[in-house]
């Protein structure tokens, strides 16, 4: 499986596609840090970006190499190597040089700029833990699809749409629930909800870091109770946890059963 | 014995004469209580009390006197009592440290307390563990300065004001320091008066606290972390200026609350960090000019039957959100103020941008209905709703509108 991953890590690492991925946050991080000069400030726009952009690259990424590596992946199929171990091999490969080019992109500048040691840290240490976990979670969701589809075009079909489910239906959804049911105590149901979903809960995480949970008022307020403290950010974690470990054990069971 | 206390008496006595207007109180002095000494001076003396720590219970100053505390002598009230009272007009009190006012629940008692006087001057007197800490009634013409006011008030019911005027006229409160009571200053039915320069802090309900008061003023003071910063209510005239309300955070915290105040003006305050900066209700003919609103939850709040009020010239900075409007159909004006989330543009370079400006966004709106639609901010479908509405305004009230937004931040005076 190591094997695999170093050669499909390796290969997506020399790829135009990752420099170019990578040097987008670089140059974009290097921008915003020119202009505002408040580091706050910058990872707070960055936040926007690592909640819209890093799921939706690593679903299309995710979708694209599976399709590209095809026939490298028929030729390891041919021989004695575990069939986990390869699809497992490449979905890290993925995962990895994309979560590289995302803390190399942003790390280096804020860096540069001196970001460790001043009171940002924390929150900054936070914005690139998020964006790896987002990395990781949406790459396993396209492999996942990508593996059950066969027809190219229904696969990217369906991995935009998962990504746009989580993006921005969810969010639909759950506003046009909260009005709906709006004569009813819906602290804990907006709780639960939004730490449900991935993007949603890194949001909240990304927000309570930057305090602007103590602007919230009375809502926040049920927030901050939940994730402030040690369980809330335990049970956090731990669903950000299986929303990796999810699709991946999805992989390996389709991964299994799949007819070549 | 008897004849000794009647020589140093009546040695006292013509000392007192001789000394025309000046009596020491200390410890091993002739006059070792201020009860005493006041019982002994006569009208216009000065009193000057020396180090020490003074157990008298309820101290009355019923003459006009000078009392001044040389190296901070404590008055202390072993929580049973009220400390001092003064009833009688051109009193001086200055530099004492009173500690421990009980808390009662039938008497408002008082660390220093004013009763029916006028022309005094409170000066430089720290109040400690006190239920009430400087309670005026029925005065006027006095004066309040630079005094400390240091409580650990744990909830609303059990703990009193730090500086309390009811039925005044014309005080002067200013440089005082009011931490941890009720309210930091507490004004009802007090015209003509001004608070200025004071600084409140981690009072249970507000820094500052107006009822049925009329034509005051309050300039410079600075308001952080109390309940909420400042509450108008039912008051007339009022004027607001170049204070600072600073995170006044919490479920129901705001900088300033405003409640049925009707002409007055709010001009040259900075409201940084509060949940939500003014929530005005019921509140009219107000001018809003030259204040910043940075990094609030909410910088305005305006709720139904407000009408007439005029924002103009202020800075709206990183707020969450700039401007909650409750009420569609009121004639409140918010030209020419600086928005900082205004993308249009000044093609005439007139530094007014040349599309007009809807400050309410619809996701204000929304939360305004949901609260805990909340949880959705800076989301990007929140971003999309808000985007999709300024295009085409269906929910946000029709007239909430700044046809003037300012390109550039409206420089302070200062």
């Amino acid at each position: 499986m190591f094997k695999i991953l170093k050669y499909s890590f390796y290969d997506l690492i020399r790829s135009r596609w990752t420099y170019s991925y990578g040097g987008f946050y670089l140059l974009f991080t290097l921008s915003l840090l020119w202009l505002s000069n408040d580091l706050s400030k910058v990872v707070i726009s960055l936040m926007n970006v690592v909640l819209l952009l890093c799921p939706l690259i690593a679903t299309m990424f995710g979708v694209m190499v599976y399709y590209n590596s095809r026939e490298f992946t028929e030729l390891l199929l041919a021989q004695p190597v575990r069939r986990t171990s390869i699809f497992l091999g490449q979905y890290l490969g993925v995962a990895g040089s994309l979560s590289a080019s995302w803390v190399i992109g942003v790390g280096m500048p804020f860096a540069l700029y001196g970001v460790f040691g001043s009171p940002q840290a924390a929150n900054f240490l936070m914005l690139l833990f998020v964006g790896v976990v987002l990395s990781f979670v949406f790459s396993a969701i396209a492999f996942f699809i990508a593996l059950k589809n066969e027809n190219r075009i229904k696969g990217f079909g369906l991995a935009i749409l998962a990504w746009l489910f989580f993006a921005v239906i969810y969010d639909g959804l759950l506003l046009l629930s909260l009005s709906m049911l709006t004569e009813y105590p819906l602290e804990k149901f907006s709780l639960i909800a939004s730490v449900l979903n991935p993007i949603d809960l890194s949001r909240i995480l990304i927000l309570l870091k930057l305090d602007v949970s103590a602007l919230m008022g009375f809502t926040g307020a049920v927030f901050r109770k939940f994730l402030g403290t040690g369980l809330g950010m335990v049970v956090a974690f731990a669903v950000l946890l299986l929303w990796v470990v999810g699709p991946v054990v999805g992989i390996k069971r389709v991964a299994e059963r799949k007819d070549f | 014995m008897f004849r000794w206390i009647f020589i140093s008496t009546l040695m006292l006595a013509g000392q007192a004469v001789l000394s025309a207007n000046t009596l020491r109180v200390c410890k091993s002095c002739p006059v070792s209580s201020i009860k005493a000494a006041i019982q002994q001076a006569r009208p216009c003396d000065t009193v000057f009390v020396e180090t020490g720590i003074y157990k008298e219970g309820n101290i009355l100053i019923d003459k006009e006197l000078t009392l001044i505390g040389r190296g901070q002598p404590v008055l202390d009230g072993e929580g049973k009592t009220e400390i001092v009272t003064i009833a009688a007009n051109h009193v001086h009190f200055e530099g004492f440290v009173l500690r421990n006012v009980g808390t009662s629940y039938s008497e408002d008692r008082a660390g220093i307390r004013l009763k029916e006087v006028s022309d005094f001057y409170v000066k430089g007197n720290r109040v400690e563990n006190a239920f009430f800490g400087i309670y005026l009634q029925k005065s006027k013409n006095g004066t309040i300065d630079g005094n400390e006011v240091v409580g650990e008030a744990k909830d609303e019911v059990s703990s009193g004001n730090a500086i309390h005027l009811w039925y005044c006229d014309n005080i002067l409160i200013i440089n005082n320091k009011t931490i941890g009571h009720r309210d930091g200053i507490y004004l009802e039915f007090v015209n003509f008066s001004t608070v200025q320069g004071n600084y409140s802090e981690r009072n249970v309900r507000y820094g500052l606290h107006f009822m049925f008061s009329n034509d005051d003023v309050y300039r410079g003071n600075t308001f952080h972390d109390n309940g909420a910063g400042v509450a108008v209510m039912y008051s007339r005239r009022i004027g607001m200026f170049s204070n600072y309300f600073e995170k006044n955070w919490g479920p129901a915290a705001y900088g300033l609350l405003l409640k049925e105040i009707h002409d007055g003006q709010i001009e040259g305050n900075t409201f940084q960090e509060n949940t939500v900066g003014i929530f005005a209700e019921t509140s009219n003919r107000i001018v809003y000019s030259k204040n910043q609103f940075i990094q609030n939850g909410w910088a305005l709040k305006i709720s139904g039957g407000c009408q007439t009020n005029n924002l103009t010239q202020n800075n709206f900075i990183g707020n969450s959100f700039d401007l909650a409007v409750h009420s569609a159909g009121t004639d409140n004006k918010f030209d020419g103020n600086f928005w900082s989330d205004y993308a249009g543009y000044d093609l005439d370079k007139n530094g007014i941008g040349d599309v007009p400006h809807r400050p309410m966004k619809l996701f204000s709106f929304v939360v305004s209905k949901t609260p805990e639609s909340l949880v959705l901010l800076r989301s990007l479908f929140v971003d999309i709703l808000n985007f999709s509405e300024k295009v085409s305004p269906i929910f946000t009230p029709e007239n909430v509108v700044d046809n003037a937004p300012l390109m550039k931040v409206v420089e302070p005076d200062r």
